[in-house]
């Protein structure tokens, strides 16, 4: 009988903020471990190679190996500060806390809380994806204008990830199946991305299988912008990535509906 | 006598909590559609809730089979049966956290699942399972669902206090969640559905795992809301709950509604006005169930008794326990199911 009310629409900024607020709020508890792990992990491997294969390698693809993995450990960072926590957390909160049942009570759709989510792990990403360029500046990474443009990078290939791990969660009824996607499919995506060796080397199908493989062209797009080395070449990262990112959160609320909303 | 359980300051909040007839739209600026007081109010004819024919299948399981239930302003209602009824799968419909295959949803005038998400902005939901985040103090719980349920930034630290007052945890504020004991979250949880000053509270077991004496207490304050004029739907299986709070109550087995009334007139009706509650090895037991069976009268086995109900007071040649009916009777001589 009332036909006269305004329809909310969809992804209001208002929810959005609300799940951002929950996510800040709590990150405020916690912001110390997380930080630990996104700063030391990547710091690990970026003094593990960068002083282990480069006292054996001077130079790659024309870049001293630190300056190289210096730029390619943003990669892991990525997948380390995007994927992981959006896996577990979106696990934990659905099975632990019935976190989705309090906020999908409120105002606020599956399409919101998924990217009011994804948005703010992206937006941590961006920042903590510049550690390890930081760190390579300490061992002399020359500091370049493109850098400034490393945090937007990172936190677009961010987002991506954080709604690729937040339909890896949707998708998982118990914790223990995140193993397959991690050894079956994050792992060898982490090595084979351009970061610690150039894909150049590699036979015909690993280079296919890279350049399918959001990393890589994040590590291309960093690398670039970093050593001012951008080509037309860079719009085709670019537009990788967006399509990764798109994609990924499209699904990610299609299969976040089909579990929460029975 | 249940609000003497409640403290000076809660029933000082809730006394000056807005009534009904003197709100207006901009006591409610911060409701995300601005006209959703107008429209309520324009509706007073309607219910605050109404379902019609609600069917809800998993699978093969049919949850909710044909359900009608309608919830007035201002009055609480109970949804009454035991685990598996239904209730829980109607609870999460009100909120379209479940898509129903068949039947009609009004919630405050919004027809659902379509325009669930201004239903949701002007009502309050208290979850069976504990939902707080748990390294988070109490304030900041508050704080988080207030900008979920998009209270103004101007009246957030309001809104927050006066939930903690009704909560009565304005001393445990900065104490983290795994702190409190189970009544004091459970009092949380309710605190959070009220930031926003819902008109329609849906409470769900609101009162299940509870010691006696935390579920009074709770009863006290939703007795208040009640009596300020938040229309109330709950979920029970505790029998003493919905005599105590409910106006009208809906027993529910197997997803169907099977009675729907005040709970004294549904006693009345179904169980008469007292029960003879007789104890005896099981052999007298037995043989007393024949006996009531010749009479035409109705029995129920609880444990170590039956209790024989509709003997019309033709009971005098029978020695036991003359008690008053309740609910409970009403619900195993409908649905012939112990509730708990």
């Amino acid at each position: 009988m009332i036909t006269t009310s305004r329809r909310l629409h969809r992804l209001e900024g208002a929810a959005l903020r609300g799940v951002m607020v929950r996510e800040i709020v709590n990150f405020s508890s916690f912001w110390r471990s997380s930080t630990f792990s996104s700063t030391v992990d990547p710091t690990i491997y970026l003094l593990a190679f960068g002083f282990g294969f480069g006292a054996l390698v001077s130079r790659v693809a024309g870049y001293r190996y630190i300056d190289f993995v210096g730029t390619g450990v943003v990669a892991t960072t990525v997948l380390f500060s995007g994927a992981f926590p959006a896996m577990y957390g979106t696990f934990v909160k659905y099975t632990f806390q019935h976190t989705y049942d309090a906020i999908l009570a409120a105002p606020v759709d599956t399409e919101e809380l998924v990217t009011g989510e994804a948005l703010w792990v992206g937006a941590r990403t961006g920042v903590y994806g510049c550690v390890p360029m930081l760190v390579a500046m300490v061992f002399g990474l020359s500091p370049s204008w493109g850098m400034l443009l490393v945090p937007g990078i990172a936190a677009l290939a961010g987002f991506g990830w954080a709604c690729f791990g937040i339909l890896i969660a949707a998708k998982a009824n118990k914790i223990e199946s995140f193993s397959y996607w991690q050894s079956g499919l994050l792992t060898p995506m982490f090595l084979v991305a351009g970061t610690f060796f150039p894909l150049t080397k590699l036979p015909n199908w690993a280079q296919v299988l890279g350049n399918v493989n959001p990393l890589f062209h994040c590590v291309q797009l960093v690398r670039h912008v970093v050593f001012g080395t951008e080509s037309v070449a860079d719009l085709g990262h670019l537009a990788f990535l967006l399509i990764f990112a798109f994609i990924s959160w499209r699904l990610a609320i299609r299969f976040m509906e089909r579990k929460l909303i029975l | 006598m249940q609000s003497a359980q409640l403290t000076e300051e809660q029933n000082a909040i809730l006394r000056s909590r807005p009534t009904v007839e003197d709100r207006n739209v901009s006591d409610h600026a911060y409701t995300p559609a601005e006209n959703v007081m107008s429209i309520a109010e324009s509706a007073e004819a309607q219910p605050a809730i109404r379902l019609r024919g609600l069917v809800k299948r998993f699978g093969s399981l049919t949850a909710v089979d044909g359900l009608d239930l309608e919830v007035p302003y201002g009055t609480c209602v109970g949804l009454l049966g035991p685990n598996g009824a239904g209730k829980s799968t109607t609870m999460k419909a009100l909120t379209a956290q479940v898509i129903p295959d068949e039947g009609e949803l009004e919630v405050l005038g919004y027809q659902l699942p379509e325009d669930s998400k201004q239903a949701r902005a002007a009502m309050g939901v208290v979850p069976q399972l504990d939902n707080l985040d748990v390294a988070l103090t109490v304030e900041q719980n508050l704080l988080v669902f207030a900008h979920l349920y998009r209270v103004p930034a101007g009246e957030r630290k309001a809104a927050i206090e006066r939930a903690l007052q009704i909560a009565n945890l304005l001393d445990r504020r900065t104490s983290k969640v795994d702190q409190l004991s189970g009544g004091m979250r459970r009092r949380l949880l309710i605190a959070r559905a009220l930031l926003h000053q819902p008109r329609l509270l849906l409470l769900d077991e609101p009162t299940v795992g509870l010691d006696p004496q935390v579920r009074q207490e709770l009863w006290a304050l939703i007795d208040l809301l009640r009596s300020q004029g938040v229309s109330i739907l709950m979920s029970t299986h505790y029998i003493e709950e919905a005599e105590r709070l409910c106006d009208t109550v809906t027993i529910m087995s197997h997803g169907k509604a099977v009675a729907v009334g005040p709970p004294q007139s549904l006693i009345r009706e179904h169980a008469g006005p007292d029960a003879l509650e007789v104890y005896g090895p099981p052999l007298r037991l037995r043989e007393l169930e024949e006996l009531a069976r010749q009479r035409g009268w109705r029995t129920r086995r609880t444990g170590t008794s039956i209790a024989i109900l509709q003997s019309n007071g033709d009971t005098a040649d029978l020695d036991g326990e003359r008690r008053v009916t309740n609910l409970e009777d009403v619900f195993v001589l409908l649905t012939g199911e112990e509730i708990e």
